[in-house]
């Protein structure tokens, strides 16, 4: 992080190692009511498809019929003619960029992939893949443009799992498609895009040195990350080449770049302004709408507003991956892990970029286990391209991982978080991938949840209690921030992260903190891509941390600016003026000081900005090489009626290690959302596919998000070790929530029926068909 | 030539209902809207002529007497439901109504939507054949009554001949020592559609054993189907455990669902059997308390 | 083909547009008239976004036609507050942190104001099952019914 001079009276704690604080804060910590909220619960604020302009025309995609097809030949002649139509596009109107076989860059980006999202070029590679788009003044004349497309289909078989694509006799998606990275070599034609492998110690040494091993082969299907705002956008593209865009997204500089790579056009010319966002969890990060509808709105010269409908959300945006993955864990009798051995192989979707190398890294991290072996594998079918969706990857792997660390303490008598303890990582361990872990609070979180009054909780009849661990090692990434004094010595602090949880209240928090002013006198902002610094997208869990960083370290600017000016009004030196709770206080007994009282509140201060040097602004930008890993332990108790297999989730706590909570509610918030769409994965949720590749439950009456009356409150305990690479010690906390559940949900149902289930979602049919195999 | 727009008309009587029903192919019925406009969003398109219902005020009357209920066809689910008289004479009915979708959904749902819809999984059929309902048509030719068992005659497929509608809802009154339940399996606890569904009304006789009993199955084959096997399995019982083994026995058997993304054959038939005791013991401990 | 000309009174206003037959009452409310505190999640009736209240009843917004509205009394996210004064749902939603991306919020409220209406008591069960209808993807839904019982507490003037 950048050397911020250190100039408040508390002792910072950035370079305290040991885990403890001494800080005591005075606003971060505190509840209040965020400064968007009265927007929100009136119905003002405005998300993606609020916006509009004069003589806006509606952009809809025209969608393929087939899973898998050559584009022959594409015919929109009569399309055009519809009344009302003003452009039709297809992926001829954007510059041909080559597909690559390769991952580009560190994040392996493939452009020529990401284009062919938005508009297929040689092959339609799901059922819904857009091949072309219309704008018109009405959706309905759009959408009869869109029948009136002629294209010439050559349909092939679609690939539909990850067995069917890797049969011998598979069909292959991508011609010329090689498998990177490390692992068994495969050679020909191929499905599988990427392969990776994290190994240590010796496998065969440490299986052999266990008394106990465990293993299994278990499946997971695609979800959806499930926000209820479908995307949505506004663009206008001018008559001078310049670009505004509104759109929902996860990350402004992200739509412009797209946008701009996408299209062929000068980034500089793109002005992207992040509206209000009904959630993303990942979802929101990849772009979909935006370099349609810029080409739309400059053939038609006209502003092009875009919306999915939840139809559309469902068949043509990425949910996560399906999975087969198959682990063995190796055990000495005394309950030490000496050895795991793992295979995931996750479905990417149509183009490589599905999350199994970050399921690697995060699978059995929690755990010492000195022999190991992951080895991941993406490979493509013809679904829609997976996208992000918070934690990519771990909750996955951690199903598996994490039922079969239940079924190993059950072999051994064991409790499980007492096994659990007995193999948590500390600091200094390394991680499964390489690094080694800083202070961490695995170890901590298992003793709180172990002592959490739900662990003793009375049971009854076809009830369970399960329990699971996971964690997350949240991001760092580029963050900027702008913090302004007003002249009535308010602040107002800019950055360019939406907000999706309520970060802008925690963005004022800790600017207020610095400044010893009350939070509601600082004005937080989401700024445009013109108006503020770059910023990597909201996600990752790193706004709060990293950030929150950028936001610190200018907040700490603007102090020595107020010190300055002070020091000009009482004529002494800089180094007389120290900063406490909101004014300029002189120190060392300088006896020069003509003010009545020796000190200076920042409001006194700000009236006289103009004549002591100017406005007071900083800016600050960070790009910590690391962030803080968070770990969490659920408890879940279920009842499961026999005869009929439906599940009731009573009681669920989440534990979690936040570093420092700067706004409680927010964090508990998070863990009880993540919680909540966990078991929803566990139990009811995937995507279903009939023999063509056509998702079949495309609404939210059969994809399946738990409903208010499913759940039960979600009860949440934060636990703090702070994370001294920042300021106030934070950890990201949204992503780790989503990691535990599903396997905390499986072993409380193992518990309550005395079933492993190796399968997700483990709905009624599934439960009832295993309770009959047990008998 | 651009997409045809709908028009929309709301007559205030019955004999201009069907006369622009009659008149017209393209014309749709407009009650709730809750199948229709979902219909007309996933593909069906929209329909030339839209006839909102809900301003017939014979469509919106409720008379209790006692023969029974005699109730308009545009009668929204949440009014049924609140409905305190409607709740202590068929209370299966009245849960049956409530299950219907969300609150807001109970907001606009109509019996006769529900029915008209006929999809082999709507809440309300099973419900109102095991209270012997009648559904009253009015037409080109005049008024019929069909009887809700009678109704449905396959998947999205009624009775009803063009320009014809239900305008009312007719529940002849329980006799004493009779009542009715009605419940439904679905994955989550609320918002799914049925994947089973079974009413059962029973009537008791003066000894307090099952004088007769209608069992009704939701959601396993083209219709609801009684289960006469399943009645007569119960009759003259006390719903001992044989008596509720063989009705569930005998609803597994007549189950004859399909595979679908809501479930599968074999689970159907299995909680075809399992909701059939459960519902019979409801019904058979309301009865009892009449 | 002529639009259909609709008068009615919305939040307690005389209002009148245009419509096309097929139009919904939360197309006509966001696109025509400007109302965009009414959400679109779904079009279907799966999600509550869209939750009114005509002539008194809680409805889906997007399954009424805008036509329908004719004569009748439609309330909307927009008409909750009174004046300058939030109810105490509102209030509460924002005390709780009952909201964190917001797109679901204006549903629930407008929903739970007609649930404390008809049951100014409602256990937690009660109110989950009456809000079972509006899906939120980000709170789990526990700060929201939280919000919910102590906004009725409120206004059966307890402590909450």
């Amino acid at each position: 992080m950048s050397a911020a001079p250190d100039n408040t009276t508390d002792t910072t704690d950035t370079t305290d190692t040991t885990g403890k604080s001494e800080r005591k804060f005075k606003q971060i910590g505190s509840r209040p009511i965020r400064h968007d909220g009265l927007d929100k619960v009136t119905g003002r604020a405005r998300f993606g498809a609020d916006y509009t302009l004069p003589g806006a025309l509606q952009g809809v995609f025209v969608r393929s019929p087939h899973a898998h097809a050559k584009i022959l030949s594409i015919d929109t002649s009569k399309a055009e003619k519809v009344p009302g139509v003003k452009a039709v596009i297809t992926a001829e109107d954007l510059p041909e960029l080559p597909m690559t076989w390769v991952s580009q860059g560190p994040a392996g980006v493939d452009v020529g992939a990401n284009q062919r999202v938005i508009l297929a070029r040689e092959k339609v590679l799901y059922h819904g893949h857009a091949f072309a788009a219309v704008a018109a003044t009405t959706r309905e004349a759009a959408i009869e443009a869109g029948e009136l497309i002629d294209v010439e289909w050559e349909v092939l078989p679609p690939v539909l799992s990850i067995g069917a694509a890797l049969a011998d006799d598979a069909p292959i998606l991508h011609e010329g498609q090689m498998t990177e990275g490390a692992g068994p070599p495969v050679e020909g034609d191929t499905n599988i895009t990427n392969q990776i492998v994290f190994e240590g110690g010796d496998l065969d040494a440490g299986f052999s040195e266990a008394d106990i091993v465990v293993e299994g082969v278990f499946e997971t299907e695609m979800v959806h990350q499930g926000y209820i705002e479908p995307h949505a956008c506004l663009v206008n593209a001018r008559e001078d080449d310049t670009v505004e865009i509104w759109c929902a997204t996860q990350g402004a500089f992200g739509v412009k770049g797209e946008v701009a790579t996408l299209t062929g056009s000068d980034p500089q010319t793109i002005k992207v302004t992040p509206t209000e966002i009904g959630g993303g969890f990942g979802g929101k990060i990849p772009v979909y709408l935006e370099p349609a509808a810029t080409i739309l709105s400059r053939k038609a010269g006209r502003p092009v507003k875009m919306t999915m409908t939840r139809e559309e959300v469902f068949r043509g945006t990425g949910p996560t991956s399906g999975s087969k993955m198959w682990v063995k864990l190796g055990a000495k009798s005394d309950g030490t892990i000496v050895a795991a051995d793992c295979r995931l192989d996750f479905e990417a979707g149509c183009f490589r970029g599905s999350p199994v190398g970050a399921a690697c890294m995060t699978t059995l991290s929690p755990y010492k286990i000195p022999n190991f072996r992951l080895l991941g594998r993406d490979i493509v079918v013809n679904k829609p391209r997976v996208a992000a969706y918070r934690a990519p990857g771990a909750p996955i792997g951690s199903f598996a991982a994490e039922s079969l660390i239940d079924d190993l303490a059950k072999k051994l008598g064991r409790d499980p978080i007492d096994l659990r303890l007995q193999n948590a990582v500390e600091e200094g361990d390394r991680a499964k991938y390489g690094p080694a872990f800083g202070p961490i609070g695995f170890k901590q979180v298992l003793e709180a949840a172990k002592a959490h009054p739900q662990y003793k909780a009375e049971l009854r009849e076809n009830q369970g209690r399960g329990v699971a661990a996971g964690f997350w090692f949240n991001a760092g990434m580029q963050s900027s921030a702008t913090v302004s004094v007003s002249q009535d010595g308010s602040a107002v602090v800019r950055t360019g992260n939406p907000d999706i949880g309520g970060s802008r209240a925690s963005m004022a928090l800790m600017c207020a903190e610095e400044l010893g002013i009350d939070v509601i006198r600082v004005r937080p902002m989401v700024g445009d891509t013109d108006s503020v610094g770059y910023c990597d997208v909201t996600g990752g869990s790193r706004v709060t941390y990293a950030t929150g960083m950028a936001v610190i370290d200018a907040t700490r600017q603007v102090i020595d600016h107020l010190r300055a000016r002070a020091a000009t009004i009482w004529n002494v030196e800089l180094d007389s003026v120290e900063w406490q709770d909101g004014n300029a206080v002189a120190v060392n007994g300088s006896s020069d000081i003509s003010s009545d009282k020796g000190s200076l509140s920042l409001e006194e201060i700000a009236k006289k900005m103009g004549a002591t040097g100017g406005p007071i602004v900083a800016s600050a930008s960070v790009s910590p090489p690391a962030a803080g890993p968070a770990f969490g332990v659920h408890l879940c108790d279920v009842e499961v009626d026999p005869e009929t297999g439906v599940t009731r989730v009573l009681r669920y706590t989440v534990v979690q290690d936040a570093g420092k909570a700067i706004h409680p509610t927010f964090v508990e918030g998070q863990y009880q959302g993540g919680a909540a769409q966990g078991i929803g994965w566990a139990l009811n949720e995937a995507y279903l596919w009939d023999e063509e590749g056509k998702v079949e439950n495309a609404s939210f009456l059969d994809y399946r998000v738990p409903v208010a009356s499913d759940l039960p409150m979600i009860d949440t305990m934060i636990v703090e070790v702070p994370n001294p690479l920042h300021p106030y010690g934070v950890r990201g906390v949204g992503e780790t929530p989503i990691v535990p559940p599903l396997a905390t949900v499986a072993n409380a149902m193992c518990a309550a029926t005395g079933v492993r289930f190796h399968a997700l979602p483990m709905s009624p049919p599934v439960v009832l068909e295993a309770l009959e195999n047990a008998d | 030539m651009s997409a045809p727009v709908s028009r929309f008309e709301a007559p205030t009587e019955v004999e201009a209902a069907v006369a622009l029903l009659a008149g017209e192919y393209g014309a749709r019925v407009l009650a709730g809207g809750t199948d229709l406009l979902v219909q007309m969003r996933l593909g069906a398109g929209a329909p030339a002529l839209f006839v909102d219902v809900k301003r017939i005020p014979r469509l919106s009357s409720v008379q209790l007497d006692s023969n029974g209920l005699k109730i308009g066809a545009a009668v929204s689910a949440a009014e049924i439901y609140e409905n305190d008289s409607i709740r202590s004479l068929w209370p299966g009915l009245a849960d049956a109504t409530d299950l219907i979708g969300s609150t807001q959904i109970q907001g606009r749902a109509t019996w006769s939507g529900n029915l008209c819809n006929a999809s082999p999984a709507a809440d309300s059929v099973p419900a109102l054949i095991a209270c012997n309902a009648t559904a009253v048509i009015a037409g080109p030719k005049g008024e019929r009554r069909v009887a809700v068992e009678e109704f449905t005659t396959g998947p999205g497929q009624t009775v009803l001949e063009r320009g014809e509608f239900v305008v009312e809802f007719e529940v002849p009154a329980p006799a004493p020592h009779a009542s009715d339940a009605y419940e439904r399996l679905i994955p989550r606890t609320e918002m799914d559609i049925a994947v089973v569904g079974v009413g059962v009304a029973i009537e008791l006789d003066d000894a307090g054993a099952v004088a007769s009993a209608r069992v009704v199955l939701g959601a396993v084959a083209p219709t609801a189907i009684r289960v006469p096997d399943a009645e007569a399995a119960l009759a003259g019982s006390r719903l001992d455990d044989a008596a509720l083994d063989a009705a569930a026995a005998a609803s597994t058997a007549a189950a004859n669902p399909i595979d679908d993304k809501r479930g599968t054959v074999a689970y159907r038939k299995k909680i075809a059997g399992v909701l059939t005791k459960r519902v019979a013991k409801t019904a058979y401990v309301r009865a009892q308390a009449r | 083909m002529a639009k259909i000309r609709v008068e009615t009174t919305i939040n307690g206003d005389a209002a009148e547009f245009l419509c096309a037959g097929h139009q919904s009452l939360l197309e006509v409310l966001r696109d025509d008239l400007g109302m965009t505190g009414t959400k679109e999640g779904c079009t279907t009736g799966d999600c509550g976004a869209c939750s009114v209240v005509v002539d008194g009843r809680l409805v889906p917004s997007c399954l009424v036609l805008a036509a329908e509205a004719e004569g009748r009394a439609v309330d909307t996210i927009e008409g909750v507050a009174d004046g300058q004064k939030l109810t105490p749902v509102q209030q509460q939603f924002l005390e709780h942190g009952a909201l964190q991306c917001g797109i679901c919020t204006p549903g629930f409220i407008v929903a739970a104001e007609k649930l404390l209406e008809k049951n100014p008591d409602p256990t937690e069960e009660e109110a989950r099952y009456y809000l079972a209808g509006n899906l939120c993807r980000c709170t789990g839904y526990d700060k929201i019914i939280k919000a919910v019982l102590d906004a009725a507490a409120v206004m059966r003037e307890e402590p909450a």
